[in-house]
């Protein structure tokens, strides 16, 4: 990944959208304070911010999901049209969401086509001409999915090409991307990049939001920081440092102050073996071994179908392993058991959040303590007190800005909603910690101070592994083992560039 | 290059308190509505206001709280069983017609009457085992094994009583039902009981909130070391347990088996459930939310018997009614109902 990607834009000085004084309240919140945004045609334009900034409120403003109190929004100098024409709205602007708008269970045919299926007739659908119609149109964008299948069977990748193919059949040049690298790996990344840039030079405009700082280099010629409701700069990205960014974005001078490995003292050879695999095969990956010592921290890196993920999730019990056996001090963990991985001291920030992590209409205090439930008070009872106690010290030790432990974690930006899924692993006050994404669409404050709980457990002699693929993740690790088709095919000690890093990932060997 | 976290104690407590207060508040907002219905009542007819006639919807509802209950428990950990208005029926039906004799229209296999209780108390249970069994081990969708359950199990017991009613029915089993301990009903004393174990178990054990997890995300709770099978499957054994321990308090006050014992209930069961504010969705709502629904459905009909609405009328104005509960509980609560 290079940061030299900043070819001069193509833009014109036409506005593609532009809202102007902004204000959006939702109750006694501000979400947006008088902000603004004008998005040149033709460029990919970055819009920042850490959660809670305003960025998703601007969007279902500019994509007239909701009207702002005050202000305007403009689509090549036309006002935007009413909110009940959602017809016209999606001629002028379409936002491919983290999560699918399409329908599952349909035909990517239909989805396409969907709500004007008969094709402008007034007709009784065309089953035949439905399918031709939607296979010329992924053909013209080039999306290689046949259009009999069902989205639900489709990749992320895939689906939104789908939805962004949709959008533009419909007419709308201008296309927000909602962070849109969260659920891709690296090679689809680079393909969805090198789309938007052929799409661009169609005079196709994107808004992209991402926690990506990288990426906002490698794609974007402008970009916008929102913070605390408020417009803080448009800048072009070519003027603007790494630091300036992100000092912009946390009102902070300093670059991500993200702990390294170095600063801690390397891990004693000797030292006592906390966890270990041997011969560990499951899921999608076979024969894995590691020995993982006291107060050390090992990164598992690799693309989607590695088996990274799985190997984890076996640790913990969430897979049952097929051979091998995983050993906490020397005592053989029965897989396939969370309880069990649990009991010998296990603790486990799982790959999605809101999937496995959370139950979000419970408080931050029964979250945190969901792990322990059964060790706060006598026979399983669980004096208020106590559990109200817990949720304080989650807050204070894990940095939670909230109202109060009984508060809701829907509540929540994604951020603390994270630091809430770290306290429920630590709950248990393991030996050995599984960290599976764990800063995975976090804001920079929430990355650092997330990375900053992983140094303190380790130089605490906790033992962990950091399933990520962000970089920012593995920097923290003593060691980063490679996994490739299933199996680790490289270790890499401290000391290594992300240039070997990511080449390794890619299975590009380098030896 | 050290990280120190910096604690942000202070911002923390300032709006806890105000917060649980109003959960708290929320729990109690059908309460107005069961004030506005006693003064309608008291203004509708002289007899309401006696006791004799509170004491009888109390001992009427007994029955139905504890379905309610039941399916409080299972809809809060995201499931939902239909088969409750059955299980009140053939398990007591089954028990009993197991002791008594064959002129009585029992099966005349003379098993003890001691064994009775127990023996309907284990056929509840075993309802409840069953239907976990198909849905968590086999898969099958709740709402359709529990529907074919309601049918079948009715028919069962219209097949082994050839559609009779079973009389002498062993004074041990109509006791609770029939019963006045402290000049209550003792049926009212045990649905006491048990919701107040149930509502301390719910709120305060780690077992009862694991439901709460459960409902509200599984895998998370999954994740979080809870054992999801085995406490769903649990829970629907309590259910069939408390649908039978109904079905006892029932044929105690009624002194027999119908045939049709609970028939049609399982309507009333999640009208009352969910005006008393627990998700069908699963993952909320509160035991004594369910308990004000159905004082509150049990005090709409009585006040409906004692005005005299015609008997032909009345199914229709109760289904009226019940609907209109659920809207005046949404403007109440402004909770959207899922």
């Amino acid at each position: 990944m290079t940061a030299s990607a900043n070819e001069p834009s193509a833009a014109g000085e036409e506005l593609a959208a532009e809202a102007r004084n902004i204000t959006k309240r939702f109750g006694r919140t501000l979400a947006l304070g008088d902000v603004g945004i004008a998005v040149r045609a033709g460029e990919s334009h970055a819009l920042v911010g850490r959660n809670g900034a305003g960025k998703s409120t601007l969007v279902s403003i500019l994509t007239g999901m909701q009207a702002p109190d005050t202000g305007e929004v403009t689509f090549f100098g036309q006002s935007a049209p009413p909110l009940q024409d959602r017809q016209a709205w999606q001629r002028h602007v379409a936002c491919v969401y983290q999560k699918s708008t399409a329908v599952p269970e349909l035909s990517v045919a239909e989805n396409l086509f969907i709500n004007r299926q008969s094709l402008g007739r007034r007709s009784l659908i065309n089953w035949s001409k439905l399918r031709r119609r939607a296979a010329e149109l992924l053909e013209q964008y080039q999306v290689s999915v046949g259009p009999d299948v069902l989205v639900a069977d489709l990749s992320v990748e895939q689906r939104q090409l789908v939805e962004i193919a949709r959008a533009l059949s419909i007419g709308a040049r201008f296309i927000i991307l909602d962070e849109p690298t969260a659920q891709l790996d690296g090679p689809a990344i680079e393909r969805l990049f090198e789309r938007m840039r052929a799409l661009q030079d169609d005079g196709v405009t994107f808004l992209f939001i991402s926690h990506h700082l990288q990426e906002i280099y490698e794609v974007c010629q402008a970009v916008t920081v929102y913070r605390d409701a408020e417009h803080i700069l448009t800048a072009p990205v070519a003027e603007l440092s790494r630091p300036e960014l992100i000092e912009a974005m946390t009102g902070e001078p300093g670059g991500l102050n993200v702990p390294g490995a170095e600063d801690r003292d390397a891990v004693a050879a000797g030292s006592e073996v906390a966890l270990s695999l041997r011969g560990l095969s499951g899921d999608g990956f076979t024969g894995v071994d590691l020995t993982l010592r006291r107060g050390e921290v090992v990164g598992l890196a690799g693309n989607a179908s590695s088996g990274k993920n799985e190997v984890a999730e076996t640790v913990y019990g969430l897979r049952r392993a097929t051979a091998g056996t995983v050993e906490v001090r020397g005592r053989v963990v029965p897989t396939g058991d969370v309880p069990q991985a649990l009991r010998h001291g296990i603790g486990c920030v799982p790959r999605d959040r809101h999937h496995q992590g959370l139950v979000l209409g419970l408080s931050i205090a029964e979250n945190s303590a969901m792990t322990v439930l059964d060790r706060l008070g006598p026979g399983g009872a669980i004096p208020p007190s106590v559990l109200t106690d817990r949720g304080r010290r989650a807050i204070a030790s894990y940095d939670i800005v909230a109202a109060g432990p009984d508060q809701p974690v829907s509540d929540l930006s994604g951020g603390n909603q994270q630091k809430v899924v770290m306290a429920r692993a630590l709950a248990s006050g393991p030996e050995v910690l599984v960290l599976i994404n764990p800063t995975a669409g976090v804001d920079v404050k929430s990355k650092e101070s997330l990375l900053g709980v992983v140094d303190a457990q380790a130089r605490d002699g906790a033992a962990v592994i950091v399933v990520s693929d962000e970089l920012d993740d593995m920097r923290v690790c003593d060691r980063v083992l490679v996994m490739f088709h299933g199996e680790v095919v490289r270790e890499m000690p401290r000391g290594w560039t992300d240039q070997e890093l990511v080449a390794a990932v890619e299975g590009i060997a380098e030896q | 290059m050290t990280k120190v976290l910096t604690p942000t104690k202070t911002r923390a407590v300032a709006s806890s308190r105000s917060r649980l207060r109003f959960a708290q508040l929320r729990d109690l907002a059908l309460i107005p509505a069961i004030i506005v219905l006693i003064i309608v009542g008291a203004l509708a007819s002289d007899t309401f206001l006696t006791a004799g006639n509170l004491i009888a919807v109390l001992q009427q509802q007994s029955e139905l709280s504890l379905l309610v209950l039941a399916e409080a428990l299972i809809l809060i950990a995201g499931k939902m069983d239909l088969s409750l208005e059955s299980t009140i029926g053939i398990a007591p039906a089954l028990a009993v017609a197991l002791v008594i004799s064959k002129e009585a229209n029992g099966l005349g296999v003379g098993v003890p009457a001691a064994l009775a209780i127990p023996l309907c108390l284990a056929i509840g249970a075993l309802i409840g085992a069953l239907n976990g069994f198909l849905i968590l081990k086999l898969g099958l969708s709740g709402f359709m094994v529990t529907l074919g359950m309601l049918t079948m199990l009715r028919g069962i017991q219209e097949g082994l009583t050839q559609g009779k009613n079973l009389f002498e029915i062993p004074e041990a089993f109509t006791y609770l039902g029939s019963s006045t301990w402290l000049g209550l009903p003792a049926s009212v004393w045990v649905c006491v009981v048990v919701f107040a174990v149930a509502i301390v178990v719910l709120a305060y054990f780690r077992q009862g909130r694991s439901l709460y997890a459960i409902g509200g995300n599984a895998e998370a709770a999954k994740a979080a070391g809870i054992r999801v099978d085995r406490v769903v499957w649990t829970v629907l054994i309590i259910g069939g347990l408390l649908a039978a321990l109904a079905g006892i308090l029932m044929t105690g006050r009624l002194g027999s088996v119908a045939v049709a014992q609970g028939n049609g209930m399982i309507f009333t069961v999640f009208a009352a459930t969910v005006i008393g504010g627990v998700s069908l969705d699963g993952g909320k709502g509160t035991l004594f939310g369910a308990l004000s629904g159905v004082l509150m459905l049990g005090l709409i009909e009585n006040i409906l018997r004692l005005l005299h609405v015609n008997g032909f009328w009345i199914k229709a104005i109760y289904g009226a009614v019940i609907i209109v509960a659920l809207v005046v509980t949404r403007v109440a609560t402004g909770k959207k109902q899922d």
